[in-house]
């Protein structure tokens, strides 16, 4: 069976889909290429990740996000900048006052040196001395002093002489020397002790100090600037604190933001949602005249619009449902009358003159066709009206084609057809017997009727998921562009071509509805000459669809 | 069929379409039958009693009391065998009829001969036995001579149609019966035929002589076939 499916060619199913066998493994470059189309927008390959899964994830964590980043930004560039401020005005009023106390202390120096020995070359005894004052007078007023003697520094206890830069000393003592204009050099430093404590950054002030003699020392004021130190760490703690304050409570705002955003988004989807499910009911609760408001105001009238517009569809339906049994039932009971009457004078018709006895016959034979006629458009109208119903049961698919290809014995015998069914079990189904009946009856028909007394071939298959039957004729067949058509209305294959058994040309129409109304799938194949094939797929459950199963797959269980 | 000496047999027309009427008093009346016609629903029961047909053939869609509201109503009274007319062949009609207790249908437009074949299957009565069998499903006697069905010895009023049902399951008790099968052989259906007869009667006969309908054990269930008569023999 898999072999003779595989030697026919591609086939196209009623939707006019092509549905050609394809090689299991074989690279197709149409195949490569619509996976290159397939491949996911930048967006959707982003929101595979976890963290890209909560920022796509959620309206509230991306606004949230936004303005944290945002706002630390500001904050450090605040911080920096306000600390930075504070830093160089506290400099800046360290720098005056330590000036004006070096200044103070450099007069007192020189001041002793003249109180020491008025007029008199200083000796090392008086620079020791003075020096000694000053240290004194430094440690009451938190600094440091060092006095650079000709053999040594002299200096306030535990300052690290280090604590002076070189660069400091140079310039000073080019001061001493005279070569370089008198005057106070300032910079800063780290003030290091000789005891253990721990380097503070401070300034150094190098000045000179003229004592008697016209001989200059270097004298170095090293000022901690522990004070200042202290007050930048509390600003910088403050600041800090404010910032993470500020931070939460941005957040919070931020949050409760697209909260008020969101969340009427989210009512909007969800209320398009129960929509979309067919809960035309549903309405958005419109609060304030925002623009949120006006989208609820926007959604409501579009519910309220497709509400009618459905109600109107319903009715229009439901009109036509009634129209139909009406004329069902009109047409039918007059139309009995005719035929019991014809049939009585069909009965009767040897005991007529030639003509009557004619007239009687054409009657009867066209009271046929318009019966049929009759019913296939009342069936047809049902499928257009939605109102077609399934009447489900576990029925036996092979016993039901034998049984049918039975009822049309006597057709097959007329036209000289031989029909071999191939089934090798029993296959259940949940399907309307009735529906299906007519389907294989009106496909067994077609091929006696198109099969040139050729041998049919029925093939009753199936799977654990569905039943397909294929009606195989080796007649005229039809052209391959006409297998979408076939399915159509009135179609009919050659209009020259007279027909033996009259069908109403709304056979394949119905059996295309007939099986879609079961989930199942109907598709034909023709080649002039060669003759036609159709296959109907039914799912063996009620309610199951075909979607697993490819047109591949049809192929291989028929 | 029958004795041409016995009485005719007398069929109820009922139908508001006076020409479809006249027409099937004709076929039948040439077909050897006795007619009544009855116009209106609300008017068919009366007539039903008056007349005392032999089988009613009804119309669904009637004037004033529809079809099967008069069919129930008749079937309230008597087992006598009704066949349907229907316009609608569509699901809801044919079972509210069915389970309104008529036997049969038969869609319009119907051959004079379809309709004479299905009135004589519902006339048409099993030859008696000469002998009083009975047969026992579980605690259920069929007598076949008198045409009658005990549970625990009191008798079940069954109609026609549902002792033959009955009848046809007993007689074979270890057979199971396609719905298919049944149709031939109660209704007389040559080709498939609607099984939604076969499923409405199984119902309409299990609520009569089951203990319990839901758990059915003298009409059994055979999943995928069909039915068969419940298993008694341990």
């Amino acid at each position: 069976m898999t072999s003779l499916a595989k030697a026919l060619p591609g086939s196209v199913d009623a939707d006019g889909h092509a549905g050609a066998a394809v090689d299991v493994g074989a690279v197709d470059p149409v195949d490569v290429l619509h996976k290159a189309h397939a491949r996911p927008s930048p967006a959707a390959r982003l929101s595979d990740s976890a963290p890209a899964l909560m920022w796509w994830g959620s309206l509230s964590v991306r606004v949230v996000m936004t303005s944290l980043v945002g706002s630390v930004v500001v904050l450090l560039l605040g911080g920096f900048l306000l600390l930075q401020q504070a830093s160089i005005g506290l400099r800046q009023g360290k720098v005056t006052s330590v000036v004006a106390e070096a200044s103070a202390a450099l007069d007192f120096i020189e001041q002793s040196f003249r109180n020491a020995a008025p007029g008199q070359a200083t000796t090392a005894d008086t620079l020791t001395k003075v020096a000694s004052e000053a240290v004194q007078r430094g440690a009451v007023a938190q600094y440091q002093v060092v006095v650079e003697g000709p053999v040594s520094d002299i200096r306030s206890a535990g300052v690290d002489v280090a604590s002076v830069p070189d660069s400091l000393r140079d310039q000073a003592r080019q001061a001493a020397a005279g070569t370089r204009e008198p005057e106070l050099f300032i910079t800063e430093t780290e003030v290091r002790y000789l005891d253990g404590r721990p380097p503070v950054p401070g300034l150094v002030v190098a000045a000179t100090a003229t004592a008697s003699g016209s001989i200059r020392y270097p004298v170095y004021f090293v000022f901690p600037m522990t004070q200042e130190a202290e007050t930048l760490a509390i600003l910088q703690r403050a600041l800090i604190t404010t910032g993470l304050v500020v931070l939460l409570a941005l957040a919070a705002t931020a949050y409760g933001v697209s909260r008020q955003v969101s969340v009427p988004v989210r009512e909007a989807r969800q209320a398009a949602e129960r929509l979309a499910s067919g809960d035309l009911s549903e309405r958005m609760p419109v609060r304030g005249r925002d623009d949120l408001a006006r989208l609820a105001v926007s959604m409501n009238l579009m519910a309220s619009e497709l509400q009618g517009r459905i109600r109107e569809l319903e009715e229009l339906s439901r009109l036509q449902q009634r129209f139909v049994s009406d004329v069902s039932h009109e047409l039918r009971t007059p139309l009995t009358t005719i035929r019991l009457a014809a049939d009585l004078l069909y009965e009767s018709r040897d005991t007529f003159p030639a003509l009557e006895q004619r007239s009687a016959v054409l009657m009867r034979r066209e009271l046929d066709r318009f019966e049929g006629l009759l019913g296939d458009l009342l069936e047809i109208s049902r499928f257009d009206a939605g109102a077609a119903v399934l009447t489900v049961d576990d029925v036996n698919v092979a016993e039901l084609v034998r049984n049918e290809v039975e009822s049309l014995a006597a057709l097959a015998q007329t036209s000289e057809t031989e029909i071999r069914i191939h089934s090798e079990a029993d296959e259940y189904a949940e399907v309307d017997a009735r529906r299906v009946s007519r389907v294989v009856r009106n496909l067994v028909t077609n091929a006696i009727e198109h099969g040139e007394a050729k041998p049919i071939d029925i093939y009753v298959v199936g799977d654990d998921t569905a039943v397909a039957i294929t009606v195989r004729d080796h007649g005229i067949g039809f052209k391959p562009e006409e297998v979408a058509l076939v399915f159509g209305r009135f179609w009919r294959a050659d209009p020259a071509r007279s027909r033996v058994v009259g069908g109403t040309g709304l056979g394949l129409a119905i059996a295309q509805e007939d099986i879609h109304l079961h989930h199942g799938r109907i598709s034909a194949w023709g080649m002039p000459g060669q003759g036609a094939r159709f296959r109907i797929v039914l799912p063996r459950h009620h309610g199951d669809g075909l979607e697993g199963l490819g047109d591949d797959r049809m192929e291989v269980i028929a | 069929m029958g004795d041409p000496t016995a009485r005719k047999n007398r069929i109820l027309i009922v139908d508001d379409d006076a020409s479809l009427a006249e027409m099937l008093q004709l076929v039948l009346r040439q077909e050897g039958f006795e007619t009544v016609w009855c116009a209106t629903g609300d008017a068919a029961v009366k007539v039903f009693r008056d007349s005392g047909p032999d089988l009613v053939l009804l119309d669904l869609m009637l004037p004033g009391l529809n079809g099967v509201d008069v069919c129930r109503r008749i079937r309230a009274e008597s087992g006598v065998p009704i066949v349907m007319l229907t316009a609608k062949s569509d699901t809801g009609d044919v079972v509210d009829g069915l389970e309104a207790g008529a036997d049969d249908y038969v869609p319009k437009p119907f051959k004079p001969r379809e309709l004479v074949a299905r009135i004589w299957t519902r006339l048409r009565r099993p030859p008696s036995e000469s002998d009083a069998e009975s047969i026992r499903i579980g605690d259920v006697v069929v007598n076949v001579a008198a045409h009658q069905v005990r549970r625990s010895g009191q008798v079940i009023p069954l109609t026609p149609l549902e002792f033959d049902l009955l009848l046809a399951l007993a007689r074979k008790p270890n057979q199971v019966f396609s719905r298919e099968k049944l149709l031939e052989e109660v209704w007389g259906y040559r080709h498939a035929a609607d099984t939604r007869l076969v499923n409405v009667h199984v119902q309409r006969l299990r609520s009569k002589i089951e203990n319990d309908p839901e758990k059915p054990e003298i009409v059994v269930t055979v999943r995928g076939i069909g039915y068969k008569a419940g298993d008694f023999a341990g």
